[in-house]
């Protein structure tokens, strides 16, 4: 008999071992998320997933699917606190849409779009955070990390490689580079690495390629977050070789959708 | 048998930082290269512990406690005067740098500070202008005089565990006599629940860890008492430490662990060597090492991982990460300790007082613990009482002593409100004070601290609020993020520019921080906010910039430059 699990009162099956956000993907029901990208190890950072398991509040990437657990998941209580947490992360950074390269393309600027996201609510922190432009063919923009470590996992996990890290504490809280230096160019980071193109915000972008894709006809002007993350196919780049993950869903959707 | 404790990163970059008094860029590279660690690991833990410094500090390094009851910051600004130089700086001539540290547990010793990582208490004026020649004399600590640096255990209750000390390996003979089966459930009926502060069934944790897979297993102390208003621990670690290393090996020999772990505060490392020495003669006598009782096949040690200023490591999967020399972020649970803690493998994590609570019950008996206390919450509590009473210090009392009897007994008078469990716990005015300490009552990890009339309730939450947004890790948004805008919102209120829409989002904020965030620490860093809001909303009010409700800002004037501009003034241009 199959297990299953309700979402808003739609029932849907689970597999043991499958949390709730791989439930729900599974059975197309999209819950918001940055911080996750099905494939690699689940961070419950961002807290955007954020649900009601029979009451109690959990995050869905983290929290493993289980008989009997009844979830709140699109409801406006829900989505106005993910609305309120999309906020601080806009106002905890330097974000300024209108003339970044990301935009269009950038997941955070996209859930903000879905959530009804008006304004940062909130005053700006304004933080002073390092550019580092020294590598040949990438550029690292720190004003626009929001600490998802979605970078961090892909360079460890899909790479190989131990590319970044996250550093400080608190509001102080920054990527690092794992390199003599400290700089992006004396890294064995390189240009095929999904750690390069996973950046759901644009903190890691490619030099040389701003622009290429008009605003108008990018990612999420022409598709909403909640069709676009629900196409997402496992990553499969350079997947780990101890790793014996034979789930057949493996072609396709490198860097994302 | 302990791996090496001495190369512990902590370790490695607490010695580097002793002899150079910074942690560089290249000092991170090469502990990296020794300790073979990423380079970005040694930089994010460095970075991550308030006592790691990336700049230079001065030959004598000062912390002063910004916590209410063992901090005084006007006296930090009277130092700094004295000697020339502003908060958080070092010194032109690197003699000396001040700066602040949260609680330092010496909340019974008045204010206090830390100096070359050593504390320093029963600070006052005329003491802060001795320090300030003695430094400009450049006179070497040990010169100082030693009483200072004293350090009083005051006990002012005694009960069931402080009574009398524990005979060395008595608990251990116990388990030998009677079994290990016979001893958890000497513990099981007994009804010990963590005194840390959360109150889960000790004889449950060690029975899942028992039962959980795993080739090893792991007993790990927490002794990261970091709770401002807390040193109850400090004490047990200073006169009652062979009681707590006894609760180790008995947990130890229950759930078939071979290695335990102390996780001591950085800012009690001055009781380091002591305890080293206590574990040393257990090792000699027979009760830690190989062959514990010459039992064969009884082996435990325990080695000592001292901290480096970071409350969130109290929270224990945060402490396990800092134990395996990562920053301390807490972890995602399920899965929890007992099934995959210190290297992914079983642990029990306990609170100092509850090994020592473990190891009297198997001695005396489960009734001898049953005996005392309330239905729900057996046994007694070590209260560390602090603030405005005659005699702050410790306070054994069984579980179901009300506020109002142990505000008697410690001579405290016109009290204003008392804060129970510290910081993340609850703040109280007299309305409550016939309550009672007890896990269904007021809960609480060991911190009572109590405020008179005198004091300015307001500017204590607001110290509580900078605390959290101080230590909150940052791993999650809600926390990271919104313990931030609640200082910044206590901060607006404080200096009397808050309106009424100020304190609605002051609600707003701390309702989603304290439901939507990672760990403990977010979900409990509201509290003094919504526990102020709640009981004392008055003193909120009386500060805000009207008293009477009126929007942020007047729409209709805001147009009347528009107006004059377009020569209107008809219905139409008005609101």
């Amino acid at each position: 008999m199959n297990k299953t699990i309700k979402i808003d009162g739609v029932e849907i099956p689970f597999k043991e071992g499958q949390t709730i956000m791989d439930a729900a993907l599974a059975a197309d029901i999209y819950i918001p998320h940055l911080c996750h990208k099905p494939g690699l190890s689940p961070h419950g950072s961002c807290k955007l997933c954020t649900v009601d398991v029979n009451g109690r509040a959990a995050s869905s990437c983290t929290m493993p699917a289980a008989e009997g657990q009844e979830i709140e998941n699109d409801t406006p209580a829900l989505n106005e606190v993910r609305k309120t947490i999309t906020q601080m992360l806009f106002i905890e950074g330097n974000h300024l849409c209108p003339s970044c390269e990301k935009t269009g393309d950038c997941t955070l600027q996209a859930i903000g779009y879905h959530l009804g996201m008006l304004d940062g609510h909130f005053p700006q922190f304004y933080p002073r955070r390092e550019v580092d432009a020294s590598h040949p063919t990438l550029v690292l923009d720190r004003d626009r990390c929001i600490m998802c470590e979605l970078c961090v996992r892909a360079s460890r996990e899909c790479d190989g490689k131990n590319v970044f890290a996250i550093s400080g504490r608190g509001t102080k809280r920054h990527l690092i580079v794992n390199s003599p230096t400290g700089r992006l160019a004396d890294s064995d980071i390189e240009l095929d690495d999904l750690a390069a193109h996973i950046c759901p915000v644009g903190a890691i972008l490619i030099k040389d390629h701003g622009y290429e894709v008009p605003i108008g006809r990018r990612t999420f002007d022409l598709h909403s977050v909640a069709e676009t993350d629900l196409d997402e196919v496992i990553l499969t780049k350079a997947r780990h070789h101890d790793e014996g993950d034979d789930s057949g869903e493996k072609e396709g959707g490198v860097y994302g959708v | 048998m302990n791996p090496k404790p001495s190369e512990h990163l902590l370790h490695a970059l607490h010695a580097h930082q002793q002899q150079h008094r910074f942690v560089s860029d290249q000092a991170i590279c090469d502990i990296a290269s020794r300790l073979n660690l990423p380079r970005a690991q040694v930089e994010a833990v460095t970075e991550f512990y308030s006592f790691f410094h990336r700049n230079p500090r001065g030959r004598f390094d000062l912390l002063f406690s910004t916590c209410t009851s063992c901090g005084d910051l006007s006296l930090q600004q009277a130092l700094c005067e004295k000697l020339g130089i502003n908060a958080g700086e070092t010194r032109g001539d690197g003699l000396v740098s001040i700066g602040e540290a949260s609680c330092i547990g010496m909340c019974d010793h008045g204010a206090s500070l830390l100096i070359n990582g050593l504390p320093l208490h029963s600070l006052d004026s005329e003491r802060i202008g001795k320090i300030a020649e003695l430094i400009e004399a450049e006179t070497a600590l040990e010169a100082w005089p030693a009483e200072w640096f004293k350090i009083d255990d005051h006990i002012h209750r005694a009960d069931l565990l402080l009574q009398e000390p524990l005979e060395s390996g008595a608990a251990l003979r116990v388990v030998e006599a009677e079994g290990a089966d016979a001893a958890l459930e000497k513990i099981r009926f007994s009804d010990l629940r963590g005194r840390g502060g959360a109150g889960f069934s000790t004889a449950q944790k060690w029975q899942f860890c028992r039962e959980a897979e795993g080739e090893s297993r792991y007993v790990i102390c927490n002794a990261d008492e970091g709770e401002p208003g807390t040193f109850k621990d400090r004490v047990l670690l200073t006169s009652y430490a062979d009681a707590v290393f006894e609760g180790m090996a008995l947990c130890a020999r229950i759930i078939n662990a071979k290695q335990g772990y102390i996780y001591l505060r950085g800012e009690y490392r001055y009781l380091l060597e002591s305890l080293e020495a206590a574990l040393a003669t257990r090792r000699e006598v027979g009760l830690l090492g190989s062959s514990i009782l010459g039992i064969d096949g009884f082996d435990f040690d325990i080695a000592i991982v001292v901290g480096a200023g970071a409350y969130i490591c109290g929270e224990e999967s945060a402490l396990i990460e800092s134990l395996e020399e990562k920053c301390g972020n807490p972890r995602i649970r399920p899965p929890f300790p007992v099934t995959s803690g210190y290297m992914g493998k079983p642990t029990v994590v306990n609170n100092v007082e509850t090994l020592a609570a473990a190891a009297g019950i198997v001695i005396h008996g489960e009734r001898w613990f049953r005996g005392a206390g309330t239905w729900q919450s057996r046994g007694t509590k070590i209260l560390s009482v602090s603030g405005d009473c005659a005699k702050p210090g410790i306070y054994e009392y069984p579980f179901g002593i009300t506020i109002q009897d142990i505000l008697n007994q410690c001579g405290a008078e016109n009290t204003q409100a008392v804060q129970i469990g510290g910081p993340s716990g609850s703040l109280i005015g007299p309305s409550k004070f016939d309550h009672h300490i007890a896990f269904e009552d007021l809960a609480t990890g060991g911190s009572f601290m109590i405020f008179d009339s005198s004091r300015d309730l307001l500017e204590i939450i607001h110290n509580f609020t900078n605390f959290f947004a101080h230590e909150s890790c940052g791993f999650c948004t809600p926390c990271r993020v919104g313990t931030t805008l609640l200082k910044n919102g206590m901060d607006k209120v404080c200096s009397g520019h808050g309106t009424a829409h100020d304190l609605d989002e002051l609600k707003a904020t701390a309702a989603l921080v304290s439901r939507r965030s990672h760990c403990g620490l977010g979900v409990t860093a509201p509290n003094p906010i919504r526990d102020g809001l709640k009981h004392f909303p008055e003193l909120f009010e009386a500060r805000l910039l009207h008293q009477e409700m009126e929007p942020e800002f007047n729409l209709d004037a805001s147009l009347e430059e528009a107006r004059q501009l377009t020569h209107r003034d008809d219905a139409e241009a008005h609101l």
